[in-house]
């Protein structure tokens, strides 16, 4: 059972986004890259497929800052093989990193491939999708559980109020995941640092990055507030004092 | 080629869900800059009188034992036909669990451009997309020939895509739906919790803020002083720090407090889209351009934990 788990990295939304001189895209010359918290349940998922009934987890990441970070983790975490693709992603979208992941993950006979359902980024739909149509496969998105069978998935998926649908998807197939069975396990330092010795990451060239079907952005803008909430200033204790009137006034206290 | 805007209706076990009425609402906007007409695209099995309310120039009904239930596979196969035939000026799908799971994939097999995260057309038939999590609004032409966009909430009311009248109904073909890849097996109820946040007036909630488990118990002590309960955004609960009883959000419950008290909650659209009804809603956090202070009546900006901490003592002494 060969078990992709493609990630995404994202600008860390912890710094300040800009948006650069063209006003109609992000200025990411300084964005620290950290891996899409979703692809990390991918991740997650993945390996606990493969303590359960055995397998390969293959992590694949695109060469950004941060990339081999996220490869070694993963390495730490209990992955087998780890793929760098090599091109420039800065700008890259999600159709252009479908298509060109496409010959790569053919090339891996994935069983299964699992990705975040999103990303914070996506402007022109999300990757896992685009990707299981351009290797002719199914696809299931928002999914927060999966059990392999008989050469068949059996996945939870997620609907609004915590409702949940329990489908049949065909291997091989593509996952949006967006939550784990199980939070992302963490790993000390010193084991990341261990995998950095213990593994190698194989690099791979993108073919040429085709980014036909994403819209063409005119402008970027932060948004404007239609309104701004009034700001309660002061040390701890004042504050906590003009709440307490605050919650006396809406009758609760 | 048409002018006419489609609108891919979502239904659930029976139930048409908000987001179908909020894409009417924008589908009508974007038809009058295109001179078309809102046409609601509603799949289903005996499921015709589920249209009765939509404000829409037309429905096209498609009907198949196959589609009583959504499933990925057969909503491309189905989708894929009647779009590539009709060849809409734009397709409106929601960005949710099922509206995501299709219109990517119809972008790459018809080789139509996608539009994400639209949040609301402009008068001249721009779309205007949210991303990075509610920061950054992203402006463009509607692309062409046929534009498939994804829909979230926040620039349109429901009742904008409701009306009194019932709209004219016309049943389209289906193409064959067999060999499916994706079969739905069953549906599992959402477990019985201990409280129903949707019900609950006063409501603690923490974010991504509160660090990690033990910090909870802040949270704990102060809804335990003042009378409330506590819930969380999706970061928390898929830490396994609180029960997914307790998730406010797109996949969680929307809640109506009279007082939503949000520590260390950003304001991710998925967030925000599930407390717009409440009365007040007061946020804490260090960030002081989170989005949560666009929606919240009163913020502070401050660390969450020495602020908690001296609340819960005065909230206490005012009680007595």
């Amino acid at each position: 059972m060969n078990i992709v788990v493609l990630t995404k990295l994202v600008p860390d939304l912890v710094e300040e986004l800009a948006i650069d001189a063209s006003g109609a895209a992000l200025d990411l010359a300084f964005a620290r890259w950290i891996i899409n918290e979703f692809d990390d349940h991918a991740l997650e998922q993945g390996i606990l497929l493969k303590e359960r009934g055995g397998g390969t987890v293959i992590v694949v990441a695109p060469d950004l800052d941060g990339a081999d970070d996220v490869l070694f983790t993963a390495a730490a975490k209990g992955a087998d093989r780890l793929i760098k693709i090599k091109g420039d992603f800065i700008a890259a979208n999600n159709h252009a990193l479908a298509r060109t992941l496409t010959a790569i993950i053919k090339e891996l006979q994935a069983d299964l491939v699992l990705t975040g359902v999103q990303a914070h980024n996506d402007l022109d739909g999300s990757v896992g999708p685009m990707l299981a149509e351009c290797l002719q496969l199914p696809y299931v998105g928002y999914v927060s559980g999966v059990s392999i069978n008989d050469g068949k998935s059996a996945i939870r998926k997620e609907y609004p109020g915590g409702l949940l649908a329990e489908m049949e998807v065909t291997l091989p197939a593509v996952l949006g995941i967006q939550a784990a069975e199980q939070p992302p396990r963490y790993v000390a330092v010193s084991k990341v640092r261990q995998a950095m010795k213990d593994f190698h990451i194989e690099e791979q060239d993108a073919s040429d990055l085709d980014p036909g079907g994403a819209p063409e952005v005119g402008r970027m803008f932060q948004p404007e507030a239609a309104s701004h909430a009034e700001m309660l200033t002061g040390e701890p204790a004042e504050v906590a004092e003009k709440l307490v009137n605050l919650f006396k006034e809406l009758g609760v206290l | 080629m048409t002018q006419d805007i489609y609108v891919i209706i979502e239904h659930l076990r029976g139930q048409v869900s908000d987001i179908s009425y909020i894409m009417l609402a924008a589908a009508r906007e974007l038809a009058q800059s295109t001179s078309g007409k809102v046409v609601a695209v509603l799949l289903g099995y005996n499921a015709k009188g589920l249209a009765k309310d939509f404000a829409t120039d037309q429905v096209l009904y498609l009907d198949h034992a196959a589609l009583a239930d959504f499933t990925s596979d057969a909503y491309q196969k189905v989708l894929s036909d009647l779009i590539g035939r009709e060849q809409p000026r734009a397709a409106l799908f929601g960005n949710t669990s099922i509206g995501s799971d299709v219109a990517s994939v119809l972008s790459m097999r018809l080789g139509l451009p996608l539009v994400s995260s639209c949040r609301n057309f402009t008068k001249d038939g721009k779309f205007v997309s949210q991303i990075c999590g509610g920061k950054i609004m992203a402006e463009g032409d509607l692309p062409a020939p046929t534009a498939l966009i994804t829909i979230v909430p926040g620039g349109y009311q429901p009742d904008q895509g409701r009306s009194a009248e019932s709209p004219s109904i016309t049943e389209a073909g289906v193409p064959a739906l067999d060999a499916l890849r994706v079969t739905l097996s069953k549906y599992i109820e959402p477990e019985v919790a201990d409280v129903d946040i949707s019900k609950e007036p006063l409501l603690i909630a923490v974010g991504r803020g509160i660090q990690n488990k033990d910090n909870i118990e802040l949270a704990e002590a102060l809804a335990q002083a003042i009378g409330g309960v506590v819930c969380g955004s999706r970061p928390v609960i898929d830490q396994g720090w609180l029960a997914i009883s307790r998730l406010v959000g797109k996949s969680g419950k929307s809640v109506k407090p009279r007082i939503y008290f949000a520590l260390g909650i950003s304001g991710a659209p998925e967030h925000v889209e599930a407390i717009t009804g409440s009365d007040t809603i007061i946020a804490v956090n260090t960030d002081p351009v989170a989005p949560i202070f666009n929606v919240a009546r009163y913020g502070i900006e401050a660390d969450m934990f020495e602020l908690v901490e001296v609340l819960t003592e005065q909230v206490k002494a005012a009680k007595g």
